[in-house]
């Protein structure tokens, strides 16, 4: 055995370096998760009580949906900043078509909400098509094509209201889908839980799905492996914006209203929550659990501000900084893989 | 011989522009030079002669600053000089022109022309003092070209044209040239020789890489041979035959390099008539290929190998003509078509056309049998049969470190390519095109992927072979088509095969 003081001189240089190793392997977010939680707690004593756990949970449910749908389209290369406008428009649509509908037949609420989800999802999907048709069949780039979309989107949305909240849902809409339990958990999570089961599977466990990481790990490989790039590609933006579009009703079902001006931060949030994660802005690298964890994390980070009484102002000004921190961290990163190597 | 010719090539009395003493250059992994002596006259063309990667790239780009050996030294008239950047080259006057352009295509000739070298008075641009000198330059050259026009809008040989003007722009006592004429039109060929005559006159030293016999009779004084970074020897241009130039460019690896491939050709797989492309890359040719043959398409690069298979395999549009494929006409069917049938193409750029540098090595095996088995049953993957399939080809490819979860990027470049031609195993292909298979890849697994591609065939499946590589063609196929513009310029068999047959197609017919 080793004295004692050499022996916690070992055990520094261990320590760093099993840290930078275990940053090299996890990314930056694991990091972040921790330094945040002990934050928190130590500002606020409610913070780390299983309420407000499962509070954070409930809240982080929207932005974690369209993180996925976002991390599709980064996966592909591509990007979305349509997602916000997305889930504006089935809003709006889908409460627009509910009110119409239970309005028109009172009795029949489920086929009322049922109409309302439908013609929701369906409104959001088709901003997705377009992008989709106009990226994989006439080579805009994403960045054109989905900032285009966002503002047709949101103004059909504003047009369709006129700037109003849409009002006269069902009451069980809101009740079951936004606030509703099923075992003391929210049925908003069991949603997203689908969601990402369903997601995972697919990206990991079908050809199709491996298609996302081809096509965006390198497209001219992919296609002179037979993979249909423009089916990928077309398919990305059609998935992203129905994934956004559930999150929007979700929304609406908690809100109790249809709104045009909800989403406007989901863009930056849902490519924070992606890249914080790890998910390559160069396409081919990302993984569901990790985008689930970088949702989550944000969720997290915006429930601790709430409760440390941060001014909403500065925590947007916090989300910038986070994001930025993650594409840094994510550079020095590939230094230390670098290096490494040599 | 060599000694005494080299006494007998130049008098004595021109002096000593340029010298490389005992320079070696390594890179991790790879010395691409080792310990190379290389001598430069002025007024002499000194042709660099030696096979893909046998270095004469790495000891350019030193002499034009590009990179810095790792040891030995460079004099420049006499006294030892440290090229730290082409910056520093050119106020020697030492200028290269490399196959890969330098030129921004948004801007104008002009503009390309004096690039990092512009003409300012107290910060501000002299735009018409730059037109100016262009203007002479261009026309001190002989060379008919637009000023003010963008270079995207020229021909590759004009580019190629504002590229050798750069090295007008100052001074010139070096001039080294990259295979200059592989993009250049008989004429323009000759435009450039008469340039170079001129040079020789005012004492300029010229360094020349290039393939072509014709060029190296036609102006070539000393030829200094490299072989897998090593210097082999320095010869005379005029005297020395071809032979003897194989020889030294070759080596006696030869034999060890490449397999015997024994050769019982069966019934016709692909059978292709007048395919022209849509983008004019191809016009109108005819191939056929049968079970248990190599064949070779040899060409220059731009002279449509590459294209017309590619057009085969459903990866580029067709105009007109027909592919037939197992008696089946497949003209203009999807790659997955033409997977499905049993064609399989790999890309000649790993990188940019070939693998997903940041995925896995399993999963760039995998890539184009995803939905075959063992990988899937068509609908959900199989982890376990992927990664036994991955670890399966990779073992048998031995590929190095034997990791198929690291991913791609992190393996050398031979390596990298043993995981794309893994791809060629993942199912049973009977016809498998190689484009370029041994670019930038090290002697020792150039002799793998040659028995590989050998061993394919013996097992009766038909290959493709297209190689701007010499020996490759020479060495390896059957029967050989050899691309000119697009269109097959000869087709040759068995002992037609001949370095001399193929060269004489690379180019124009009256020229050869």
């Amino acid at each position: 055995m080793a004295s004692e003081a050499s022996m916690s001189a070992d055990n520094r240089i261990n320590i760093s370096d099993r840290l930078k190793r275990l940053f090299i392997r996890l990314g930056i977010l694991p990091f972040l998760l921790v330094i945040a939680v002990i934050v928190f707690s130590l500002m606020s004593d409610n913070f780390l009580t299983g309420r407000n756990l499962m509070n954070v949970l409930r809240q982080s449910v929207y932005l974690t949906i369209v993180s996925l749908g976002q991390m599709l389209a980064l996966l592909t290369g591509g990007f979305d900043l349509s997602v916000g406008t997305i889930v504006a428009l089935s809003s709006v649509v889908g409460a627009l078509a509910m009110a119409t509908a239970f309005a028109a037949m009172p009795e029949m609420v489920w086929l009322a909400i049922f109409i309302g989800c439908f013609a929701g999802i369906l409104a959001g999907t088709m901003v997705g098509v377009v992008n989709g048709i106009g990226v994989s069949l006439f080579n805009v780039s994403p960045f054109m094509m989905s900032l285009g979309m966002a503002s047709v989107g949101f103004g059909i949305a504003l047009y369709l209201t006129g700037g109003v909240p849409v009002y006269g849902m069902p009451q069980q809409f809101g009740d079951i889908f936004g606030f509703g339990a099923l075992a003391g958990i929210p049925v908003p999570v069991y949603v997203a839980a689908i969601i990402i089961l369903c997601l995972y599977l697919f990206l990991n466990w079908t050809p199709f799905g491996r298609y996302f990481y081809a096509v965006g790990g390198n497209i001219k490989a992919a296609g002179l492996s037979g993979i249909s790039t423009r089916a990928t590609l077309f398919w990305t933006y059609v998935f992203c914006a129905a994934m956004a579009a559930v999150a929007g009703m979700l929304l609406t079902a908690r809100l109790d209203t249809g709104e045009a001006n909800i989403g406007a931060s989901m863009p930056l949030e849902s490519i924070a929550a992606c890249v914080i994660a790890g998910v390559s802005l160069r396409g081919g690298v990302g993984r569901v659990e990790n985008v689930v964890l970088g949702a989550l994390f944000i969720g997290l980070v915006q429930n601790g501000m709430n409760l440390a009484r941060i001014e909403s102002y500065l925590q947007t000004v916090v989300l910038g900084a986070l994001l930025i921190l993650a594409v840094i961290a994510d550079q020095i990163r590939l230094r230390y893989v670098a290096s490494l190597k040599r | 011989m060599s000694s005494h010719d080299r006494e007998d090539a130049h008098p004595g009395d021109a002096h000593l522009l340029l010298e490389a003493i005992n320079v070696t250059k390594q890179f991790p992994g790879v010395k691409a030079l080792d310990g190379v002596d290389f001598e430069l006259r002025a007024g002499e063309v000194h042709i660099l002669f030696g096979e893909n990667g046998a270095g004469k790239s790495t000891l350019i780009s030193m002499i034009a600053g590009a990179a810095r050996p790792t040891s030995g030294e460079f004099r420049f008239n006499g006294s030892p000089v440290h090229l730290n950047s082409v910056h520093e080259a050119r106020a020697l006057g030492i200028s290269a022109v490399f196959q890969e352009f330098s030129l921004i295509p948004q801007m104008s000739v002009e503009e390309n022309l004096f690039l990092g070298a512009e003409e300012t008075r107290s910060g501000i641009l002299q735009k018409r003092a730059l037109h100016r000198r262009a203007t002479e330059i261009l026309k001190d050259l002989d060379f008919h070209l637009p000023v003010n026009l963008p270079v995207s809008r020229l021909t590759r040989a004009e580019q190629q044209m504002v590229e050798i003007a750069k090295a007008f722009r100052s001074e010139l006592s070096v001039l080294v040239l990259d295979e200059p004429t592989a993009s250049l039109t008989q004429h323009e060929t000759e435009q450039l020789f008469r340039l170079i005559a001129r040079l020789k006159a005012d004492g300029v030293g010229i360094i020349y890489i290039t393939h072509r016999m014709s060029e190296i009779r036609e102006i070539g004084d000393r030829i200094t041979i490299l072989r897998d970074g090593h210097y082999i020897d320095t010869v005379d241009a005029k005297t020395t035959s071809e032979d003897e130039l194989v020889r030294l460019m070759t080596g006696r690896v030869v034999g060890q390099i490449f397999p015997t491939v024994s050769y019982n050709p069966q019934q016709t797989l692909l059978e292709v008539s007048d395919l022209a492309t849509a983008d004019n890359g191809v016009r109108g040719a005819s191939v056929t290929v049968r079970r248990g043959e190599i064949v070779g398409l040899a060409g220059l690069v731009g002279s449509g190998k590459s294209k017309f298979t590619q057009a085969c395999f459903g990866a580029r549009q067709i105009a007109s003509g027909m592919v037939k494929f197992k008696d089946e006409d497949v003209t203009g069917l999807s790659t997955r078509k033409m997977l499905d049938r049993g064609f399989l193409y790999l890309p000649s750029d790993r990188k940019n056309d070939g693998l997903m540098m940041m995925r896995p090595v399993r999963e760039n095996v995998s890539l184009a049998s995803l939905t075959q088995r063992p990988v899937s049953n068509g609908l959900v993957l199989s982890a376990g049969g992927e990664t036994r399939m991955a670890t399966e080809l990779a073992e048998r490819l031995h590929l190095s470190p034997m990791r198929i979860e690291r991913t791609v990027e992190h393996f050398s470049g031979g390596n990298q390519q043993k995981a794309m031609l893994a791809r060629s195993l993942t199912r049973e292909f009977d016809l498998i095109a190689f484009d370029e298979p041994t670019v930038g890849v090290d002697v020792g697994t150039r002799a793998a992927i040659y028995r590989f591609i050998a061993e394919l065939c013996e097992n009766g499946a038909a290959i493709l072979l297209i190689s701007s590589d010499l020996p490759e063609i020479l060495h390896l196929s059957n029967r050989a088509y050899v691309f000119y513009r697009g269109q097959v310029q000869a087709e040759l068999e068995g002992a037609q095969i001949t370095e001399e047959n193929v060269l004489k197609h690379f180019f124009e017919r009256e020229a050869a």
